[in-house]
């Protein structure tokens, strides 16, 4: 198979699969941080707190350095360190508090006077959740997750350089070690293309998800 | 029969360190089939009270009865089962944006556990109601403010409530809307004879539709009254400054000052509204009234009318004058800014008179 088209498909499969992770924790814990923030429906002010810092934490770690120090729990999770599979337990880890934080962001655009016709329906907060936060803010987290996808495809790119796969793998050992400015161009403009692909796309979901007559220029 | 009760509720903030009492020592009561208006300006309280009848907002203090219940006692699930029994529309409707005109009239019904084929009828109808079917579709930002308000109302009465609150459901809607809205509220009160908690900043919007109104100042219910008492002896400076606010005339303060003779606050009931007793009196005392101010305002118990006037004439004359408007039943109150109308209380005419 041509070296272009496997690590093409390399990449998306890490981007694809850590980006499904980190959805699948930030939100609950998106969740979590828009109900027990101090404003929220259930306040839980010192659990409020130490997820926030956790987060913050988390999230300033330089993603080279994290890569490196969860080399162990690769290994561990699924019995690597390097590779394309090692590679999205890194990816998934960075994205998860990134996720978080962007689907507390778009949860707080749905006003909280919604909310309260929502409880005075009769909706337990669970009911509420699921029945109007999330609904209502929907358009405010794709637009979270296709920023998400795009950090991470930068990401993916970078865990090339120590044994990650993908297009960031072909770019320094074709590209880079060989002095193969085409081969090197051709990486990046595919990973462009990726960047531009997931952004157009993200847009085109978001606003037909919007009902409130905004929309963002595609 | 009371189908709301409210005992000594109180309800304070913390704002920068300083407590605010929103609510301070709140009691009344509605009746079926009442429209009761809770009025004041901004920052009085209205809204924190309205919040706190349906538990939005948690008192302080005080009781709530509602259904045979303390509101205030009950747990999380009685609660909930209430709050549909208690509807509510919002001043800036607060309708589910990304929700269909027929699903935000849905909800409730959904939360309440019901499959579409149970709902479809009564959200069909709810939607007649308001004169909407042809919006089922559409989305809410598609509409006007008056038909999403409209919206509102269908969705708060989607569970068949007994009580409906109305928080200035009309203050973000333009005169037109704010007309159309009001009328459909009259027509939910009339057709269901459900009982309104209207809390407004807006007299015309409480003339409109009240049977009673309390005026809220600092948390507290300063006066409370039927609409035609209200209007007819407005006792507080607030109420009477509520009452002229929307005909944008003269403060009671400058009329005063236009004259050195004492100036007084006639009002008059429905029946003597259009009598021309001012005239028939300067021709039997032989005294002058000069008309500084007058209104009529129609309520929902009749019309009632004040005119601000002052007499001029012999000192007697103008008493028996005063004592014949009495004798028709006008009220009259004596606007003093020494010792009258700043003080919260009008001075009745057997004072004057004495």
């Amino acid at each position: 198979m041509n070296e272009f088209v496997r690590a093409t498909l390399e990449t998306v499969y890490m981007v694809f699969a850590s980006s499904f992770i980190s959805v699948i924790v930030g939100l609950p814990l998106g969740v979590l941080l828009i109900l027990t923030r101090p404003e929220g429906l259930r306040p839980k002010p010192h659990l409020y707190r130490v997820l926030d810092v956790v987060i913050n934490v988390l999230r300033s770690i330089p993603f080279l350095i994290l890569m490196i120090v969860v080399f162990p729990l690769s290994r561990l999770l699924v019995g690597r360190a390097t590779g394309t599979t090692a590679t999205i337990v890194p990816l998934a880890i960075t994205a998860s508090p990134f996720v978080a934080r962007i689907m507390e962001q778009g949860f707080l655009e749905v006003d909280y006077g919604v909310l309260e016709a929502g409880l005075a329906c009769g909706a337990k907060v669970s009911q509420l959740v699921r029945t109007v936060l999330i609904p209502e803010a929907l358009p405010a987290l794709v637009n979270g997750v296709t920023i998400t996808i795009i950090n991470i495809i930068g990401n993916s790119a970078m865990a090339g350089a120590i044994g990650g796969g993908g297009l960031g793998d072909l770019a320094i050992r074709y590209g880079l070690y060989r002095r193969n400015s085409f081969n090197l161009l051709v990486a990046v403009a595919i990973t462009i293309a990726l960047v531009q692909i997931v952004q157009f796309l993200g847009r085109l979901i978001e606003n037909s998800l919007r009902r409130d007559g905004t929309s963002t220029a595609l | 029969m009371c189908v709301i009760r409210v005992e000594n509720l109180k309800k304070s903030f913390l704002l920068d360190k300083t407590v605010i009492h929103a609510v301070n020592d709140v009691s009344f009561s509605v009746k079926e089939g009442e429209v009761f208006g809770l009025i004041g300006l901004s920052g009085a309280g209205k809204s924190t009270l309205v919040r706190c009848l349906n538990l939005l907002e948690r008192p302080d203090s005080g009781e709530i009865w509602f259904d045979g219940l303390n509101l205030v006692e009950q747990d999380d699930s009685v609660l909930r089962e209430k709050r549909c029994r208690m509807g509510i529309i919002f001043q800036h409707f607060n309708l589910f944006m990304r929700k269909t005109v027929w699903e935000n009239v849905a909800y409730p019904l959904r939360i309440a556990g019901k499959r579409t084929k149970e709902l479809a009828p009564r959200v069909d109808e709810l939607l007649d109601y308001i004169g909407l079917s042809a919006h089922a579709k559409s989305y809410p930002a598609e509409l006007s403010g008056g038909q999403q308000q409209r919206v509102g109302i269908a969705r708060a009465l989607a569970m068949s409530p007994r009580l409906l609150l109305s928080d200035e459901a009309t203050s973000a809607l333009d005169p037109v809307n704010t007309e159309l809205v009001l009328s459909m509220l009259k027509k939910v009160v009339e057709d269901l004879g459900i009982a309104v908690v209207l809390i407004t900043h807006q007299m015309e919007v409480a003339k409109a539709l009240c049977d009673r109104i309390a005026v809220m100042e600092h948390g507290r219910i300063i006066e409370e009254n039927t609409v035609e008492e209200l209007f007819l002896r407005p006792r507080h400076p607030v109420t009477r400054h509520m009452i002229r606010g929307f005909d944008e005339d003269m403060p009671l303060a400058h009329l005063t000052e236009l004259t050195s003779a004492p100036v007084y606050r006639l009002g008059f009931r429905s029946h003597s509204v259009t009598r021309p007793l001012i005239s028939d009196i300067s021709r039997r005392f032989n005294v002058d009234a000069n008309i500084l101010a007058g209104n009529i305002n129609a309520l929902v118990g009749g019309d009632v009318g004040y005119l601000v006037v002052s007499f001029e004439g012999e000192e007697d004359a103008v008493r028996g004058a005063l004592n014949s408007l009495y004798e028709d039943g006008v009220e009259i109150l004596k606007l003093d800014p020494a010792n009258g109308f700043n003080n919260g209380d009008g001075i009745n005419v057997k004072e004057v008179v004495r």
